[in-house]
């Protein structure tokens, strides 16, 4: 029997009275990769913080390498390294003196630090940017250099929360080599919270966390089963979209439990109670596939959840598909100095289209999406957005679109009303059609008025953010990274959001880490390096590299421009 | 039409939005008028160079009735206190070097035999000019009670001096000091709140999603600064409240003109905040820049020393200090009961200071590059 890194009993912990952890009980075996995964606000941070002695329980025990945290904190963290969702990096400092500091603050000898650097470095493939300004790295760069400076001293239990949120599929891939391969050569007990699915499959141990209480734990393979024989895939006929039939199967949720877009198909799980006449009805046939850990953590997740998805009767904007282009984008440049962010770059984009832009940290996805909404003026080029010139006619452009950012960016002091009254004003709604309009969206986004907006939890601050950006209804809605940091279960109810209003005619531009999300967007653009690498149809881009799945897809079109570009 | 009407729309929407940001958050509120209140009153009675009890020490090697009549007559004032009678010379650098006294009167061994010879009897008066204003006011006081002493012995002067101070019939330095303070401790406030108003936005991300809307710079610049100005207003006239009914200095001059000369000012302090506000990429970097500049502006407008004291080139500096002229213009209307021919001088310089720094804000909103 292995030695236990970590074993809590009848855990608790609450803030303001609501339970974050609520008697919970776990174990932890030395040496091995455990996940914990759960939706926003299950309690993954706090139990993470538990574990290092950053918060005190208040009731139960807990024990951390045989040390009872509550009594002993200091001891634990001498022997653990923990990097938090935010680490905190010295943007100033370079790479090394980032790597220095941290060694001086946990007293590495120096005798170790040359190794140690050495091996982090090169596992980081940091070793070229040691002099780089760590305010400089891409973000998955900073992350990088965060779980290294998180490693600069050999702790007996590392504890990741979140380490790839916001990190595109390349440098994800690279952390969690890191990560599998200190497991494998160390020995090294890892426990890490992850939203995504494919990072859990890779440990020996998954807990799922929800509202406090773990609602199951086990090895992947275990848990997978408990999905087994529910799981299918169905084709639509011809010429439905697969986003639209993966809306028809979500929208009932009394026979599916799940429904996403896979290239050109929808994956369902069915509901184990379904009544098999109203499936047949809802799909004409479907055949079966092999469960996957996302399959258990939807189903777990749906059956806990007693409040139904959200269904989605939206307002349409009167224009429906028609093909025509809304974005015309031709020549596009921008530089910053003598850095090409973005390299002539030109595409279109039709009305109702989802159009995907993906590409690694700093590849000039940001830098483009910024032009297209007017944020950022280009250096040369053509750029014209809801029929409007972006050079001569920047308020009226704006006026005809929408802009979602990636982190909240209302006003978090003033309530719900506030924030949509100030920018139903700022679009020129006034009087009785900016009540309604206010009125109509605190319903349809399920909001409370009165609520401060900075104070909502990440789930609600996400919806009045996209209020705020329908409230004067655009033809074109900019989302930038919506879901990044967002559960699976709140990404599910987002998209079907967004699938409803292409169908009203609204274009959507969007910016995403995650490569499944792909797979709503009519067409996707992938850049790298300010070029445009792949545009398509996903399963055009999926073909176009030879891998069947989006993730894979990504990385090997990335790659080979890049070993491309180096040859060159 | 419709275009103004929706102008005027988002303008407001834009206002509303601040007034709201800036009230709501009860101490961002009290922020707003606490200080106000209390650096006025705290000023109003700390910073004065005003003598009362100005402490000496006396060496009176005479010990003659002349000396002990002046003696009497520096005591009887009110405004010294005698802390110590000295009996040797060698006492005299203790005192003034610890601080202990202002100054140390002397009566050196012959000033009774003197004046009684009906010869010049000087007496000396040795001053701590560390602190020169306080100093040379103390000096001033020691005269007038000798020339007055002097007229006692029958022997007139040939000029005498009548002093009339006009203004300021007391010569209290309050009066001087707090109408100045009705400029200078609202533009604190405003520059700050005007230079922290879009570098908080861009901090916390909000300025992108209000440059997505449709408002033009101008709109923003509006609804940036009208806020500032208001607030700047409101304190200006607590302050002004305060020193009317407060500390009773009674004011001269026309309260539209005081206001009209405290909007121009108000108006280029706010157009210098939001300058620094649109450079600024995060609040600390605005605050570092408003405090860098606070200094300067208040020490070189003339709140305490005149501008004419000041090197020809400093003196031109100046005229970009929005203080120089808002502390001239209030005191002017406020002691002097100037009329607007008397200070019109005034308001150009305010007038193009914030010609150049509010259209320079807005052009920043858009074209700060980050």
């Amino acid at each position: 029997m292995t030695a236990l890194t970590v074993s809590a009993e009848g855990l608790s912990k609450s803030f303001a009275g609501l339970a974050a952890i609520d008697n919970l009980t776990l174990t932890v075996r030395q040496g091995e990769l455990t996940a914990l995964v759960g939706p926003d606000g299950a309690g993954k941070t706090t139990l993470m913080r538990l574990f290092a002695g950053l918060l005190r329980p208040d009731a139960g025990s807990l024990h951390v390498l045989g040390v009872d945290v509550a009594r002993d904190p200091q001891q634990v963290q001498d022997r653990i390294s923990y990097m938090p969702q935010r680490f905190g990096l010295y943007e100033d400092l370079s790479v090394q003196e980032n790597l220095d500091l941290y060694a001086d603050l946990h007293g590495v000898p120096m005798a170790q630090r040359r190794d140690r650097f050495a091996r982090m470095l090169a596992m980081t493939d940091l070793a070229r940017f040691t002099d780089r300004p760590a305010g400089k790295l891409s973000g998955g760069m900073k992350q990088k250099l965060g779980l290294a400076c998180t490693l600069v001293r050999s702790p007996d239990l590392l504890l990741l929360d979140e380490p790839s949120v916001g990190v595109d599929p390349l440098s994800r891939r690279d952390l969690w080599q890191i990560v599998l391969q200190l497991v494998k050569d160390d020995g090294l007990s890892v426990i890490v919270s992850t939203a995504y699915m494919d990072e859990a499959e890779r440990c020996a141990q998954v807990h799922v966390l929800h509202r406090g209480r773990i609602l199951a734990s086990g090895p992947p393979d275990t848990l997978r089963d408990r999905a087994g024989g529910l799981t299918f895939v169905a084709t639509p006929l011809p010429p439905m979209p697969a986003r639209a039939l993966q809306a028809r199967l979500i929208d009932a949720p009394d026979c599916i439990i799940d429904a996403v877009p896979q290239g050109g198909n929808v994956r369902f799980i069915r509901r184990p109670d379904a009544d098999a006449a109203r499936l047949a009805d809802l799909i004409a046939s479907a055949t079966p596939r092999p469960a996957e850990l996302e399959d258990t953590f939807m189903m777990l997740l749906r059956l806990q959840d007693d409040t139904p998805p959200t269904t989605i009767a939206m307002q349409t904007t009167a224009m429906a598909s028609d093909g025509q282009p809304v974005i015309v984008v031709r020549d596009l440049v921008r530089r910053f100095g003598d850095f090409t962010a973005v390299a002539s770059t030109s595409f279109q984009v039709a009305r109702g289209e989802i159009f995907g832009l993906l590409g690694p940290n700093g590849a000039g996805k940001t830098t483009t999406f910024r032009m297209l909404c007017g944020l950022l003026p280009a250096t040369s080029g053509h750029l014209e957005v809801a029929g409007r010139n972006l050079r001569t006619a920047r308020a009226q452009a704006r006026q005809r679109i929408g802009y979602v950012a990636q982190k909240f960016a209302l006003y978090g002091n003033l309530t719900v009303r506030e924030n949509l009254a100030f920018f139903g004003g700022a679009y020129g709604l006034s009087g009785k059609l900016l009540r309604t309009r206010i009125t109509d969206a605190i319903s349809e986004f399920d909001l409370d008025p009165t609520a401060v907006s900075g104070l909502l939890p990440a789930g609600y601050k996400q919806r009045l953010a996209m209020a705020v950006g329908l409230l004067h209804h655009p033809e074109i809605l900019f989302l930038d990274e919506p879901t990044s940091g967002i559960d699976p279960l709140a990404r599910r109810a987002f998209w079907r959001r967004i699938t409803a209003l292409a169908q009203g005619g609204t274009t959507i531009i969007v910016t995403t880490h995650f490569m499944e999300e792909a797979e709503y967007c009519d067409r996707i653009a992938i850049q790298d390096a300010g070029r445009m690498l792949a545009i398509g149809t996903p399963r055009e881009v999926r073909d176009l590299s030879g891998a069947d799945d989006m993730n894979s897809a990504f990385i090997a079109i990335v790659e080979t421009a890049r070993a491309g570009r180096n040859a060159a | 039409m419709q275009g103004l009407l929706l102008y005027l729309t988002q303008t407001l929407a834009l206002i509303r939005k601040e007034m709201l940001a800036l009230l709501k958050d009860p101490s961002s509120r009290a922020l707003l008028f606490a200080p106000a209140l209390m650096q006025s009153l705290l000023f109003g009675y700390g910073a004065t160079y005003d003598l009362t009890h100005a402490p000496y020490a006396v060496l009176d090697q005479s010990r003659g009735a002349a000396s002990t009549q002046i003696l009497a007559r520096l005591d009887g004032t009110g405004v010294f206190q005698r802390i110590a009678t000295l009996d040797s010379p060698a006492r005299i650098a203790a005192q003034i070097n610890s601080g202990k006294a202002l100054l140390v009167v002397i009566f050196p061994p012959d000033f009774e035999s003197r004046l009684a010879a009906g010869t010049t009897a000087p007496m000396q008066v040795i001053l701590d000019g560390r602190n020169s204003a306080t100093a040379g006011a103390a000096a001033a006081q020691v005269a007038a009670i000798v020339a007055d002493f002097n007229r006692t012995l029958g022997a007139a002067p040939p000029v005498t001096i009548i002093r009339r101070a006009w203004f300021n019939p007391n010569f209290e330095s309050r009066w001087n000091l707090m109408p100045a303070m009705i400029a200078s401790l609202s533009m604190l406030q405003t520059l700050m709140l005007a230079a922290l108003s879009v570098a908080r936005e861009r901090e916390q991300g909000t300025f992108d999603q209000l440059l997505v809307t449709p408002l033009t710079p101008t709109q923003i610049l509006i609804g940036k600064a009208l806020p500032a100005i208001f607030v700047g207003l409101v304190q200006s006239t607590i302050i002004l409240l305060i020193i009317l009914f407060w500390f009773q200095i009674p004011m001269a001059g026309s309260l539209w003109l005081l206001y009209g000369g405290l909007l121009a000012f108000t108006t280029a302090s706010v157009g210098i905040g939001l300058s620094i506000s649109a450079v600024s990429l995060t609040m600390q970097q605005a605050m570092l820049y408003t405090f860098m500049l606070v200094m300067p502006l208040m020490l070189l407008s003339g709140l305490l020393t005149p501008v004419r004291n000041m090197p020809q080139a400093l003196q031109i500096l100046t005229y970009a200090n929005p203080l120089r002229f808002g502390i001239d213009t209030v005191r002017r209307v406020y002691l002097e009961g100037a009329t607007f021919p008397d200070i019109a001088a005034n308001f150009l310089p305010l007038l193009v200071l914030a010609g150049i720094t509010l259209p320079l804000a807005a052009w920043l909103f858009r074209h700060r590059l980050g």
